[in-house]
């Protein structure tokens, strides 16, 4: 059903619908609305069947839906930045033991400095997990990446990250066909567990593993993750036969056609990105872009075909691979190994940043003339880093490096956030 | 609401907030893009079409009305006019009717016992742009608010309209030109 | 080791293995029926306390759910010796997650269980002090605070013996542990610090609180059978000797034990809601000491001279504990 609803909200009602058994929530910028629209529906009666549990931290948040769903639950929690930090030993425990948990990140960046606001940080840090990741373009895709996300978890016993721009798209109001209950039923089965604690039929799950069949145990995650590239775009083709909506999958390519520039990012900047696309083919310039959604698994195999044509391919990416460049660029690079493009990275969007249409188009031009760097990192200001390393040089003492910045920027004009 | 107004008349709209942390009495931008077609750009706003200002004492920032389209639309919540307001030569370029002060606040307080200028100011806003129609506007409120308060308000932003007109001897722009349209809104909690 | 007589006790005494008793009187592991749900072949060292108290306390608490258990571990010495892949000793339903999360972990299976309509389905997180007191005190107090229907048992045997015995929040004061090692002016461990954690919990208000000893095996499964039959927060704190961390003889374990409760460095009591309601009175008080002289890691107050200032701190602490939870004459103060 059409609706104009904000982002986490959608979510929660959608959520709700996959009928989750147990949830389990602690507050953090900006994933709140979504795990209090659902503790509304399980208090009002309108998700039945479903245990809240307000935790006293994300820690006991995931570890809370790791005993909720060795015991047959389906389980859901969300988390975002700090959180998924806090939480990150039960990251590897869920899916070590190979648990279908599926959380919302309402990506956010990690401190320090403290920020709120959106980048992919968080998720970032978490990628070698063994978590499948997907990453939503849209707040339509947010939602239906979460139907997904249950099947796929299920199906494989493999916990799944839903990974959505924090207040960009959480906290954005948007035109979304949210499912109805009938349509998720008829598409999501009953959750049969592979490993389930039953006192009927005993097993002892989370034994400890020596050298002796470690590595075996590990490639069998890995192997699983294998297994999701092949899953992902058939439950996407599932997914669009009972919704008849593209949703998910492991990429999705635009105007690549001809395209000697192709500019590949993960999430909302898509949007953005598309929008300057458009711009630049108008005015005859070779360029299209990729907008992945399966980050983990990462489709090598696809990234390579769909950039088989480009000249050059630029990774604009809310990441810092800090003393390096990029995260996703890496990836992408590696997609690419033996071929001979030229990768740029950059780094934009950190910490909330704006990406504006304008900035990319400029960006964009200097691409296609191989004027950028390696790795560029978009609208940094420049004056404020040579002040603060001038100051940095001229004391020992020259204090809280952040505080000095933002002194350093009272004194500019304000500008639009 | 002006995302959920747009909805009503079929078009799309995104609607967010500059995004901070939640505090009382702070100031907060609050954006809104409405289109015939699906919109896909996600960055604020800044070259808006309109740009409605809920709490005038942050008229003080200049940068207020940066950006703003040559002929864009303001519209000020306050009893004063705007040569109370020292504004009439700050906007002596925009068209004419295109900017107006409107005392929401005070039609908030008579229609909802309440000074919360919002749904009042929409209702201005409808009447000045033409951008959407005040049965749409009327509905949002409805939806976004139930019962007394739901009436109440739409009240005011009905009043805020019937105002508006009664200043406008020429009638509003016609939204039938199919261009996305960019409208910022500044208010404070 | 030098022969010792045994004595043999026979009918009419409460020996756990007494079969000679009324059915009502006997212990859960005089019965051939037991779960056994910490089955043999585990790998603890001679003398362990704490798999003498696990296996009392779960096969105990198999009954009292009617065999609907399910067990959540913390990382420690009792995960590590019975589950050595590709083995298990438990034949109760059993999931080992984190160090610092069991109580959570649990409440997420009692939450799934209610979530099924199961609720005949038991549930028990089991940790020692180590994934209690310390790291684990964060997830214990949520559990507690939300009311889950959980009962987590501590063994513990003050100090984190799996890693090597270093202190933890329960190590008591003057005991000589791998990070409060015998040396300098104040050998072992500091006084004034370590907490309590059944008064933590006894803090939250929670249906029950109760400490138990191996020292008193029969009480011990009486304190389990009836907490699993009560709902909500439930919790209790095992005393439990490690011959190895303590460097006292596998085969004082339960003389320890008992000292440590006759003396009354270790108080018996069950409370309920955050009030003292039962406790086990000391019928012949001992001096702190007798206790203290059977651990190598109390050496250092004895040899080579004895520490009077310190002997006496400790036995000041074991009569404030029995004033305070009334071991004597029956009330506390």
């Amino acid at each position: 059903m059409w609706k104009q609803i904000e982002g986490s909200r959608a979510i929660a009602e959608t959520v709700a619908m996959c009928r989750p058994q147990v949830i389990c929530a602690y507050p953090i910028t900006p994933q709140t609305h979504i795990v209090e629209a659902l503790g509304e529906l399980v208090k009002s009666g309108q998700l039945a069947g479903c245990e809240f549990l307000n935790v006293e931290s994300e820690f006991g948040a995931l570890s809370v839906a790791i005993g909720a769903s060795a015991a047959g639950a389906r389980s859901y929690t969300a988390t975002a930045s700090q959180g998924l930090l806090f939480m990150a030993e039960a990251v590897y425990n869920a899916s070590g033991l190979g648990l279908p948990i599926v959380m919302t990140i309402g990506n956010r960046a990690i401190g320090a400095p403290i920020n709120i606001w959106n980048d992919h940080s968080d998720s970032m840090s978490m990628r070698d997990s063994g978590w499948i990741q997907l990453f939503a373009e849209t707040n339509q895709e947010a939602v239906d990446l979460h139907i997904q996300a249950f099947r796929l978890a299920e199906e494989l016993s493999c916990p799944v990250m839903v990974c959505v721009d924090g207040f960009i798209l959480t906290h954005a109001y948007d035109r979304i066909d949210v499912p109805l209950q009938h349509q998720v039923d008829g598409w999501l089965p009953r959750f049969e567990p592979t490993q389930v604690l039953d006192p009927d039929a005993p097993v002892s799950i989370g034994a400890m593993v020596g050298p002796e069949a470690f590595t075996e145990v590990r490639y069998l995650a890995h192997n699983k993750q294998l297994r999701a590239l092949e899953r992902i775009p058939e439950i996407s083709g599932e997914f669009y036969e009972t919704f008849g909506r593209e949703s998910g999958g492991l990429l999705r390519p635009y105007r690549l056609d001809g395209a000697e520039t192709v500019v590949v990012a993960l999430g909302s900047v898509n949007g953005t990105i598309q929008e300057a696309v458009d711009e630049l083919r108008q005015d005859g310039i070779a360029i299209g872009s990729i907008s992945i959604c399966s980050y983990r698994p990462f489709p090598l195999d696809a990234v390579r075909r769909a950039l088989s044509d480009a000249r050059r391919v630029v990774v604009v990416e809310k990441s810092l691979a800090v003393g390096l460049g990029g995260m996703l660029a890496t990836d992408i690079q590696m997609a690419l190994s033996g071929r001979r493009h030229k990768v740029y990275t950059v780094i934009a969007g950190l910490g909330g940043r704006a990406i504006t249409k304008a900035s990319l188009l400029k960006l964009f031009h200097q691409a296609k003339s191989d004027a950028l760097e390696g790795v560029t990192f978009l609208d940094l200001n420049w004056g404020v880093i040579n002040r603060q390393l001038a100051r940095e040089t001229a004391t020992r003492r020259s204090g809280p490096a952040a505080e000095s910045i933002l002194k350093d920027l009272a004194t500019l004009p304000t500008k639009i956030v | 609401m002006l995302s959920i107004a747009a909805f009503l008349e079929g078009r799309y709209a995104q609607a967010f907030p500059s995004f901070g942390s939640e505090r009382m009495g702070a100031p907060v931008m609050a954006f809104c893009r409405i289109s015939d077609r699906p919109i896909r750009l996600r960055e604020p706003v800044t070259n808006p079409d309109a740009l409605i200002i809920q709490d005038p004492t942050l008229l003080q920032q200049v940068s207020l009305f940066e950006g703003l389209q040559p002929d864009g639309f303001v519209l000020i919540n306050s009893a004063r006019s705007l040569e109370e307001l020292n504004l009439a030569s700050f906007l002596k370029n925009l068209p004419r009717n295109h900017t107006l002060a409107v005392p929401a606040t005070e039609l908030a307080m008579r229609h909802v016992g309440r000074p919360l200028p919002n749904s009042t100011l929409l209702g201005g806003f409808a009447a000045m742009t033409g951008e959407l129609r005040l049965a749409s506007v009327l509905a949002a409120i409805r939806q976004k608010f139930s019962g007394k308060i739901g009436e109440s308000n739409a009240a005011a932003a009905q009043a805020a309209y019937d105002l508006v007109t009664q200043c406008m001897p020429i009638p509003p722009l016609d939204s039938l030109t199919r261009r996305t349209r960019e409208e910022a809104h500044v208010e404070a909690d | 080791m030098p022969f010792e007589h045994i004595k043999f006790y026979q009918t009419g005494t409460f020996t756990v293995g007494n079969r000679l008793l009324d059915v009502s009187d006997r212990a859960v592991q005089s019965d051939a029926r037991r779960s056994n749900a910490l089955n043999c072949g585990h790998r603890a060292c001679q003398g362990c306390g704490e798999a003498l108290g696990a296996r009392y306390a779960v096969d105990a608490a198999v009954r009292a759910a009617g065999g609907n258990l399910v067990a959540v571990n913390a990382t420690g010495c009792l995960e590590v010796f019975s589950t050595p892949y590709p083995e298990t000793s438990w034949q109760v339903a059993w999931m080992h997650s984190l160090f610092g999360n069991a109580a959570a972990v649990a409440a997420g299976v009692a939450a799934a269980m209610k979530a099924q309509g199961r609720n005949e389905v038991r549930v028990i997180a089991q940790g020692g002090d180590g994934g209690t007191a310390d790291i684990g005190l964060g997830c214990l107090s949520g559990m507690f605070e939300r009311n889950d229907d959980v009962l987590y048992i501590c063994y513990d045997n003050e100090a984190y013996m799996n890693t090597g015995v270093q202190r933890s929040g329960t190590t008591p004061a003057a005991a000589r542990t791998a990070t409060t090692p015998s040396v300098g002016s104040k050998p072992g461990n500091v006084f004034g610090q370590g907490k309590s954690v059944p008064l933590i919990a006894m803090a939250h208000m929670i249906p029950y609180v109760a400490t138990a000893s191996v020292a008193n095996l029969h009480d011990l499964e009486y304190k389990v059978e009836k907490a699993i039959a009560i709902h909500g927060a439930r919790y209790i704190h095992v005393h439990v000797p490690c011959p190895l961390g303590w460097g006292s003889e596998p085969h004082d374990t339960i003389k320890v034990a008992r000292l440590a409760v006759e003396s009354g460095l270790f108080p018996l009591f069950e409370a309920e809601f955050g009030e003292v309601t039962e406790r086990s009175i000391i019928r012949r008080k001992q001096p702190a000491e007798e206790y203290l002289k059977l651990q190598k890691r109390f050496a250092h107050l004895f040899r080579p001279k004895r520490d009077e200032e310190r002997l006496a701190a400790i036995q000041s602490i074991a009569d404030r504990n029995i004033q305070r939870f009334g071991l004597q004459n029956g009330a506390s103060s």
